[in-house]
């Protein structure tokens, strides 16, 4: 596992806290310790009071009016663009497209760019360890065009068996899609190397970012793929709200896919000619709260610092493995040495909702089940798992609560 | 025979004893451990029910006019759960089961467990259990 790098004098989880309104409540008579961030992440005041501000200063309908409102509300919904453009570091902003989310992105690319590259028997190749989002609709359409789907096989400890994958990449396939970090295991994948594997081979990547958003600094130039996803959601902004990032020079390979208003310059009964860059994707009114809160979002993180972020949640991760590792009936699935966010464990014996349940009554939020990666449960051959996932407003504190709580979970079901 | 409006006071009266969420828990778990086995050739894939977290097993047959359930779930906690369930239930009428209001659930203050969303599914457990009763009732 990484070694936390250190972690400045400047930040504080205690005033990092006082942002979230949240966090102070209690849960079954106890305060609330929320290790479910994987699952959704809370919201900092800063972008509640975006919207808030949005609702009640500055909502009209964008790209299209006139009006003084309309084009502070289009100006705003453009600059989120730019504010996700610089998080990600993609070259240039019309590279954004908002989505409405990770699942939607996925979606986006299966249909306006794979459905028309895809023929009989070819191929596209994801790993063991995927999110369902991250599986079916390239499964869908591999079923429909007579395709096969191919999957990176999951060593023991959670990594990719990188041998495996290598041997996958041939002329057939026309499509690699990856998530960055596992949200079931927190393993860091490889994805800067598995891109340029697949790109000496001709072969496009598609990259699941949902997982490393939050939690890293992901470069999209420096991982250089053609497609990056990620929810607004688990980046502690708002739901419904997600980004699909394409490399410029793909999207001339890309067909429309939902069509309506936004997308268009002309329109007569006849033929319609669309607009160029992400508005072509955009169709219909967007979610335009979403996206002023997503970049509201990308300044709270911003302004902590993603390594300061990254490091405080490697100790984390850290230190609550060293204390899982102090029961001997806990086993953590996947031990990668390189991870992020997330722990994995099942008590030996114990179904994970039990330990869920217990951990619930005494005030732990953690997630329990297959966490939607059910091939992955099968790989290791557990019915699900208990999940901690951490955010930026973890403490040690909460790993203590939770081993605290997992001690008494275990006596009394077992 | 103790009807189910008897049975469902019984249990009410045994969780008020309990003031700490940690009695109530592990009680049901308790009941969990004892609930009698099932036999391994009902626990089948059709007879799994929907909506739980945790696979729950149900298998229902019909002997001299009572319905009588056997039910297994892989977490202990469900498990105790669909004890209560059976041992308010089983050896009753198909009509007496399909008519009765189970209002023991939220008395004994597992109402939680009743919400549609609920992981451990208690209400397809619930629903399944009277579809059951109803499906034998049309078979007579
Ligand atoms: C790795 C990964 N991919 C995709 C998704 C789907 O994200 P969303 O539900 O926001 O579309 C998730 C969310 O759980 C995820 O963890």
């Amino acid at each position: 596992m990484n070694t936390p790098s250190s972690i400045p004098v400047t930040f504080s989880v205690t005033k990092v806290r006082a942002d979230f309104p949240i966090l102070t409540q209690s849960v079954n008579g106890k305060p609330l310790v929320y290790f479910d961030s994987g699952a959704t992440a809370q919201k900092p005041k800063q972008v509640i009071d975006a919207i808030h501000a949005y609702y009640s200063s500055y909502n009209a309908n964008i790209h299209r009016g006139v009006h003084h409102l309309s084009q502070v509300a289009s100006a705003a919904y453009e600059n989120a663009r730019k504010k996700v453009q610089k998080h990600l570091n993609a070259a240039d902003e019309n590279e954004i497209i908002f989505t409405a989310g990770t699942t939607a992105s996925v979606n986006l690319i299966a249909e306006a760019f794979l459905r028309s590259r895809l023929n009989p028997g070819d191929e596209v190749v994801i790993t063991g360890m995927e999110h369902h989002s991250n599986i079916l609709p390239w499964q869908q359409l591999c079923h429909e065009k007579n395709a096969t789907l191919k999957v990176v096989s999951v060593n023991d400890d959670g990594s990719l068996d990188m041998n495996h994958f290598a041997s996958l990449l041939n002329s057939k396939v026309k499509l690699v899609s990856c998530t960055h970090v596992s949200n079931t295991l927190g393993t860091i994948n490889p994805v800067k190397e598995i891109t340029s594997a697949a790109h000496a081979m001709g072969i496009p990547v598609f990259i699941d970012g949902a997982q490393a958003v939050p939690h890293m600094k992901a470069d999209v130039q420096e991982i250089g793929c053609d497609f990056y996803a990620f929810s607004g959601h688990k980046v502690y902004g708002p739901t419904g709200i997600g980004v699909c990032y394409v490399k410029q020079s793909r999207y001339s390979e890309m067909s429309t896919w939902q069509t309506g208003g936004g997308t268009i310059k002309t329109v007569t009964f006849e033929k319609t000619e669309y607009v160029d860059g992400p508005l072509k994707y955009e169709a219909g009114t967007p979610n335009i709260e979403g996206a002023i809160g997503l970049g509201y979002a990308l300044d709270y993180i911003n302004a902590i610092g993603m390594e300061v972020i990254a490091a405080h949640e490697q100790e984390l991760l850290v230190y609550t493995t060293q204390r899982l590792h102090e029961f001997e009936n806990v086993e953590i699935i996947g031990n990668a040495e390189h991870k992020a966010g997330v722990i994995s464990f099942n008590v030996k014996g114990v179904h994970p909702f039990d330990v869920g349940t217990i951990l619930d009554q005494q005030g732990i939020a953690v997630r329990t089940g297959h966490h939607c990666t059910q091939p992955l449960m099968q790989r290791y051959n557990v019915p699900g798992t208990v999940r901690v996932s951490f955010g930026v407003y973890n403490t040690k504190d909460d790993s203590d609560r939770l081993i605290a709580a997992l001690e008494k979970a275990i006596k009394m079901l077992s | 025979m103790a009807t189910i409006a008897e049975t469902e006071n019984e249990i009410v009266e045994d969780f008020a004893m309990f003031d700490q969420w940690d009695d109530k828990y592990q009680y049901i778990i308790d009941l969990g451990k004892t609930l009698a086995p099932m036999n391994a050739e009902w626990k089948t894939d059709d007879r799994l029910i929907k909506g739980c977290q945790s696979r729950v097993w149900l298998y229902t047959e019909l002997k001299d006019g009572k319905v009588v359930y056997h039910a297994d779930s892989d977490a202990i906690i469900t498990k105790g759960i669909v004890a209560l369930m059976v041992r308010v239930l089983s050896e009753h009428t198909p009509k007496e089961i399909v008519d009765a209001p189970l209002d023991f659930i939220e008395k004994i203050g597992l109402k939680e467990h009743l919400s549609p969303t609920r992981a451990n599914g208690l209400l397809s457990m619930v629903k399944q259990m009277k579809l059951d009763a109803l499906a034998l009732t049309a078979k007579n």
